[in-house]
């Protein structure tokens, strides 16, 4: 951690996703943990690059699902069989093949729900303010261009030395992103 | 098969998938997607079709009034025939929304590219047509202001719904299927706003893109978690969109109704969602493309794949008539025979007759590549069908119900002009939130386009 450096991180600002990755390939060899890479779609290899392999998304996904589908039988069997048996005709008050449909419908709206909830969690969103739009070519993050940014919080992280690796990459710009 | 290179080895411009027209940048796609929304003023076509469709939804909000005021009375429906024109109209839009999962998420699982273009409004179209759908067992309940007495919730009266009533499933699963079709939507949307966010040059549409945008900055830990979040929802969405119209087929077969109770019905009914919903499709790919120039997006192979799995599910849905007829007979029921026989023969024969045409005979047309290629005659059978679609619903429902057991319990429907407003309201509805979509949202997904022309252009695609 710099103390000295009031801002954010660099930025170089690439046009291809192949730059990127190489960007973001380089700067972990060279030592750098704090980075991150903006593009206006997901790049092949790029999460891997920037070192990150595993999401636990798919994990809280299955837990929804798994709360869905046995909440959702429990509560048929508990309405129907505990709570408030009505006899119909001596038939079974756990009738379990009827409260198949609804227990899918619950495993899935659960999972979806999990889904969408861990995702956001997960990703910081909604997330009102961060320092990276500060630099007004960002908004083409969205558009074409690809945005590596390398954070002032790394240990390895020197405003000049950094500026110097980030200006070997040759990159189309690199900017400075106020905290 | 669909979108995949022909292949052609002397011919190197055939190699090119057809599912984007060469020489589109990550820029070009964005702009000319965005701009849709953000620059280009509305045409006077528009405005024309926005105001149709608007006073389609006032006369469906007179409907409705009419409706609550004096009771489901003003419908045609009566016993014997107590369901009428409601659940055909449920059926049939739920149907329709069908094949915008199926783009969405099936054809997505299957890698299938040419769905990329076409999946946003695909889904918007879905999310439209089930609220269409919703709306008509609300009203059909006669009290619609109980609806919430289909959830289980405590109450004072302390009894819970049946949850082996298949109209107990229905609310379930309709429920749901809206539910994921609006996260799976909303999900997919989020980086597109994003980039509306940072184009918009309005201070309100920086503001409620930018709300909606949720700070998505396209980090590429994001991107990771959201490939992954929007692949397992669509892994979700695929079993969920093929139980909801079995759902719906239950409404249906579980009561022992001579021409209902079939085992037939879960998989015909989905065959007919599916038949139904690229219908549909192609109705509104056909004329969004023309008149905002997306030829380029949605090329005439999209067009050209979209009428394949039309008649591919078009031969499913024959197969089950088929069965149906052979069934009754081969049953040897006499309950079951008649209702054929009434189909076929009785005083509804003609709305048979013409569901045969409409969704068997005229699609036979779809085997010639020369219709598959015409766009105005495919336009045209795609009307058909979906009109043909209608029409099965009607035929299950009435011709079911208006003869059953005993003679002496036999009626006749006829829909009354509350009943054809409701319908045609109700079109009007999901057209008049297309036609809003499509100036406030982006019709085609614009990083699923990105993403796209950077495996068919490859390292050219960055200039700009």
């Amino acid at each position: 951690m710099n103390e000295s450096s009031p801002i954010y991180g660099l930025m170089a600002e690439f046009e291809q996703p192949a730059q990127i990755v190489a960007a973001a390939v380089a700067a972990r060899e060279a030592g750098y943990r704090m980075v991150d890479a903006y593009t206006p779609f997901p790049v092949e290899g790029l999460p891997e690059a920037i070192g990150f392999h595993r999401t636990r998304l798919p994990l809280i996904i299955f837990i929804g699902g798994l709360i869905g589908c046995i909440g959702g039988f429990y509560m048929q069997y508990w309405c129907s069989a505990v709570n408030y048996p009505i006899n119909v005709g001596g038939r079974p008050f756990n009738s379990w093949p009827m409260f198949i449909p609804v227990t899918f419908e619950m495993t899935i709206l659960s999972a979806a729900t999990a889904a969408v909830i861990g995702l956001f969690a997960l990703n910081g969103l909604p997330m009102p303010y961060h320092p990276v739009f500060n630099v007004p070519q960002f908004a083409m993050a969205s558009r074409n261009r690809f945005f590596f940014c390398i954070q002032a919080d790394d240990s390895h992280f020197d405003l000049s030395s950094t500026r110097n690796f980030l200006a070997g990459l040759q990159p189309h710009a690199i900017y400075e992103v106020q905290p | 098969m669909a979108g995949s290179p022909s292949h052609s080895p002397n011919d190197a411009a055939e190699l090119e998938p057809a599912v984007l027209a060469p020489g589109h940048t990550f820029a070009s796609v964005t702009d000319k997607i965005s701009a849709i929304v953000l620059t280009r003023p509305a045409s006077r076509g528009w405005w024309f079709g926005l105001l149709i469709s608007f006073a389609l939804v006032m006369l469906l909000l007179i409907a409705i009034t009419y409706l609550l005021v004096v009771g489901v009375g003003v419908w045609g429906i009566n016993i014997p025939i107590a369901w009428g024109f409601a659940i055909v109209n449920f059926v049939w839009w739920i149907g329709i929304g069908h094949a915008g999962t199926l783009i969405s998420a099936i054809l997505l699982l299957l890698h299938q590219e040419w769905r990329t273009s076409i999946n946003r409004f695909a889904e918007a179209m879905t999310l439209f047509a089930v609220a269409c759908a919703g709306l008509f067992p609300l009203l059909h309940m006669g009290r619609p202001w109980f609806f919430y007495w289909l959830l289980p919730y405590p109450n004072t009266m302390k009894v819970w719904p049946q949850f082996r009533s298949p109209l107990v499933w229905d609310c379930f699963a309709v429920s749901t299927y809206f539910t994921v079709s609006l996260l799976f939507w909303y999900v997919g949307l989020i980086p597109d706003m994003a980039t509306l966010r940072d184009n918009s040059r309005s201070r309100m549409g920086q503001i409620v893109y930018g709300v909606l945008a949720m700070g998505w900055r396209g980090s590429a830990r994001h991107w990771r978690r959201h490939e992954v979040a929007y692949l397992i929802m669509a892994g979700l969405a695929t079993p969920l969109v093929v139980s909801v119209h079995t759902v719906v087929s239950f409404d249906f077969c579980i009561a022992d109704l001579p021409g209902w109770h079939s085992t037939i019905f879960p998989p015909y009914f989905v065959a007919g969602a599916i038949y139904s919903g690229f219908a549909m499709v192609l109705v509104l790919a056909i004329p969004l493309r023309y008149f905002y120039g997306l030829q380029d997006f949605i090329t005439d192979q999209h067009l050209h794949n979209m009428a394949k799995v039309t008649l591919a599910t078009g031969m499913i849905v024959a197969y089950g008539y088929g069965i149906e007829a052979f069934m009754s007979w081969y049953s040897g029921n006499p309950y079951e025979e008649y209702v054929q026989y009434n189909r076929m023969l009785g005083p509804y024969a003609w709305t048979y007759w013409l569901l045969i045409l409409c969704n068997i005979v005229i699609p036979q047309s779809l085997w010639s590549k020369r219709v598959r290629t015409n766009v105005p005659l495919l336009f045209c059978v795609a009307m058909v069908v979906l009109i043909g679609m209608w029409l099965e619903r009607f035929v299950i429902v009435v011709t079911s119900l208006h003869r059953d057991f005993l003679p002496s319990s036999w009626g006749m429907y006829s829909p009354t002009f509350w009943d054809w407003a409701t319908l045609l309201g109700s079109v009007g509805l999901f057209f008049c939130l297309l036609f809003l979509f499509l100036r406030l949202l982006p019709a085609i997904s614009m990083s699923e386009m990105r993403e796209l022309v950077e495996e068919v252009e490859g390292p050219e695609a960055h200039a700009h």
